[in-house]
């Protein structure tokens, strides 16, 4: 029986070779020798040596691993064995395990005794990116869909807020209005004052130039009044409270509380949209009532400092600036930002994915859709105040 | 023969491309308890959300005394949803509510009692799945098994028709297992609900079942019906056979109880 050794067992550290690993081809079929330590402790050894046996033509008839002086032994040793089946199924070669110990030879037959399953295997690791922009331009279209049918289903669930058909508890109203109101009122605060100096201040620095200081007032009015309130105001709550609800949603989702409504036979919609709506419909208008003050505020504080108008020349130049009529466009804007903050915040939240990142995403998304559906909106009415001369 | 009180017709759960099962049908006697059985991943919880109006069906039909549910206006289906109780895998309970709060929401909403009224049936509720005392414990601060309890006394709140249970043993140790049988029994007895649970407790199933179905993950569809002290005798199919004896009766098939 001729015996050749296609690897030099012994040979410490050279390089390609596993001094644990022997190979050895014997009348037509190949035996791995096994010995040393086969632990975690060094790198798996490489099964390509086998790899380019078994893939000589002739090929071996059949593949056979023994042991010599096989010391320490765990899954290391059962990983090579699963390597080396694969290698052999491929090759059509059948594979002998009785010269190892019997607890891997049992491991190695438990591994193998369920079936790969059918279909497990996911695609899309090889995907071009062609393919892929089209799968996201798709999934782009679907999600703009799923936000029309959100509003539509809001909208819906309001007219059965105005026929008292509507399933919610008006406890959760108030919390909502708790929560979105009176604890919202020192950063809407802080950032209107801020608001309003800065924009008195900039307006001063160009006015000044031709005398014509006293137009802060004109402008911190209007703009305050018109624009700035109900936007900034909106943009700071779709912050913290669109982000909020989408949290609250998203939680849920993944917990099934809102399959567990649906299941009781309580729209989701109903008990946990509306009332955040409401609170928010309801809050808004007076935040911005408040903003306009503190901006206003602010207006003064710098057009009494900086330009040593007084307060007199200040109010009286503002009141002749503004009218209800700007009141009344900021409050409608107000209102109709309160909703749409409400929308973005539940829509992200109902649609999270079920882990930890899918709320952190859902919260993410909240506040950008809230701002984008503030800021579209409010250049609609731009135009549209425009059009009708308002 | 009376109308069964759930009949499933040809029903196809498929998502995509992924088919999840396919053509399965069976039906529920008033007052039976069912069983969907089957391996790992075949479908059972998806089988049971399909029933209770959570996800459309790709193809076939769910029936409720002969009203189809799918088929029906969404108000009607509100109303058959009004005569479910269904108790999730995880108790799936409102986090911010407190135990209370959570069996009150169905009486509140669905009853014209006063608020102690109602605090008095939420004890009593409470009281039968054995947590009277945690009336004011939110979900979060009590244990798995105590939040699968507190999910069934709201699943039982409003003495419901039909009894939707998904895994409701997993988790609870073998004497709270044993109580939720007997639970359940008294349930059927009293009340005259009728019961379709997803198990894998072949005590509770061997104890209480009258009925069952058992989903192949295999072939993607249903392949026996009937009563499981029956199916451990004498199915025809060895799958069963295997499951219902936990793989002790046939060797060659305890690979397939591995999975």
């Amino acid at each position: 029986m001729t015996s050749t050794p296609l690897a030099h067992p012994g040979r410490h550290g050279a390089e390609g070779t596993d001094d644990r690993l022997g190979l050895v081809q014997e009348a037509g079929h190949l035996v791995l020798r096994l010995s040393g330590d086969w632990t975690f402790d060094s790198p798996l050894c490489d099964p390509t040596p086998v790899a380019a046996a078994l893939a000589a033509t002739p090929g071996p008839a059949r593949v056979e691993i023994r042991v010599a002086a096989l010391a320490r032994w765990d899954s290391a040793l059962v990983v090579f064995v699963d390597t080396v089946h694969a290698l052999c199924v491929e090759h059509n070669a059948p594979l002998e395990l009785g010269g190892l110990p019997a607890g891997a030879v049992r491991l190695s037959a438990l591994a193998h005794a369920v079936p790969e399953r059918a279909g497990g295997r996911r695609p899309g690791a090889g995907r071009l990116w062609v393919d892929r922009i089209g799968v996201h331009a798709l999934a782009r279209l679907r999600a703009g869909g799923d936000q029309l049918a959100f509003l539509g289903e809001a909208v819906i669930a309001f007219g059965r807020l105005f026929r008292g058909r509507a399933v919610f508890q008006a406890s959760d109203v108030l919390l909502f209005m708790r929560a979105c109101g009176p604890q919202a009122l020192a950063i809407t605060g802080i950032i209107n004052l801020l608001i309003g100096m800065i924009l008195a201040f900039i307006g001063a620095v160009q006015l000044q130039k031709f005398g014509a200081g006293i137009y802060v007032a004109d402008l911190v009015g209007l703009a305050i009044t018109r624009e700035m309130a109900a936007v900034m105001t909106g943009i700071v709550l779709a912050g913290r409270t669109g982000a909020a609800y989408a949290a609250q949603l998203g939680t849920m989702q993944a917990q099934e509380e809102i399959d567990a409504l649906t299941t009781f036979g309580i729209p989701p919609i109903d008990f946990l949209v509306l009332p955040r709506m409401i609170a928010l419909s309801l809050m808004m208008p007076l935040l911005y009532l408040y903003a306009c003050l503190v901006g206003l505020l602010g207006g003064m504080i710098v057009g009494t400092g900086m330009l040593s108008l007084t307060i007199t020349q200040y109010a009286l130049e503002t009141q002749t600036a503004i009218s209800l009529t700007q009141f009344a466009i900021g409050l409608g804007k107000s209102v109709v930002f309160g909703i749409l903050v409400a929308i973005a915040g539940c829509l992200r939240g109902m649609q999270a994915s079920r882990s930890a990142a899918g709320v952190g995403d859902a919260a993410t998304s909240a506040v950008v859709t809230g701002i984008l559906y503030i800021i579209i909106t409010d250049a609609v009415f731009a135009v549209m105040f425009n059009i009708l001369g308002i | 023969m009376s109308e069964p009180r759930i009949r499933v017709e040809k029903l196809d759960m498929i998502f995509g491309t992924n088919v999840v099962q396919q053509n399965v049908s069976f039906s529920v006697a008033p007052g039976e308890i069912f069983v969907i059985m089957g391996g790992s991943g075949c479908g059972k919880s998806t089988l049971l959300r399909h029933m209770i109006g959570l996800l459309r069906p790709a193809g076939g039909r769910v029936l409720y005394d002969g009203e189809s549910y799918w088929d029906a206006a969404p108000a009607e289906q509100l109303a058959l949803n009004r005569r479910f109780g269904v108790l999730f895998q995880s108790g799936a309970l409102w986090s911010s509510m407190t135990l209370a709060e959570n069996v009150a929401l169905p009486l509140k909403q669905y009853t014209p009692l006063s608020t102690t009224d109602i605090a008095r049936v939420v004890s009593l509720k409470l009281a039968l799945v054995g947590l009277r005392g945690f009336e004011d414990f939110f979900p979060a601060e009590i244990s798995g098994g105590m939040r699968k309890r507190a999910g069934l006394a709201r699943a039982m709140a409003l003495d419901p028709d039909i009894l939707f249970f998904d895994e409701p043993s997993a988790g609870l140790d073998p004497l709270s297992s044993r109580r939720l049988d007997e639970l359940i029994l008294e349930l059927r007895d009293s009340l005259g609900a009728t019961v379709v649970m997803v198990t894998h407790e072949l005590p509770s199933i061997f104890a209480i079942a009258d009925n069952s179905v058992f989903l192949d993950a295999e072939t993607k569809t249903a392949i026996a019906w009937g009563n499981p002290r029956e199916l451990a005798k004498s199915c025809p199919e060895t799958k069963v056979r295997a499951f219902l004896a936990r793989g002790e009766a046939a060797p060659a098939a305890a690979a397939q109880a591995v999975g």
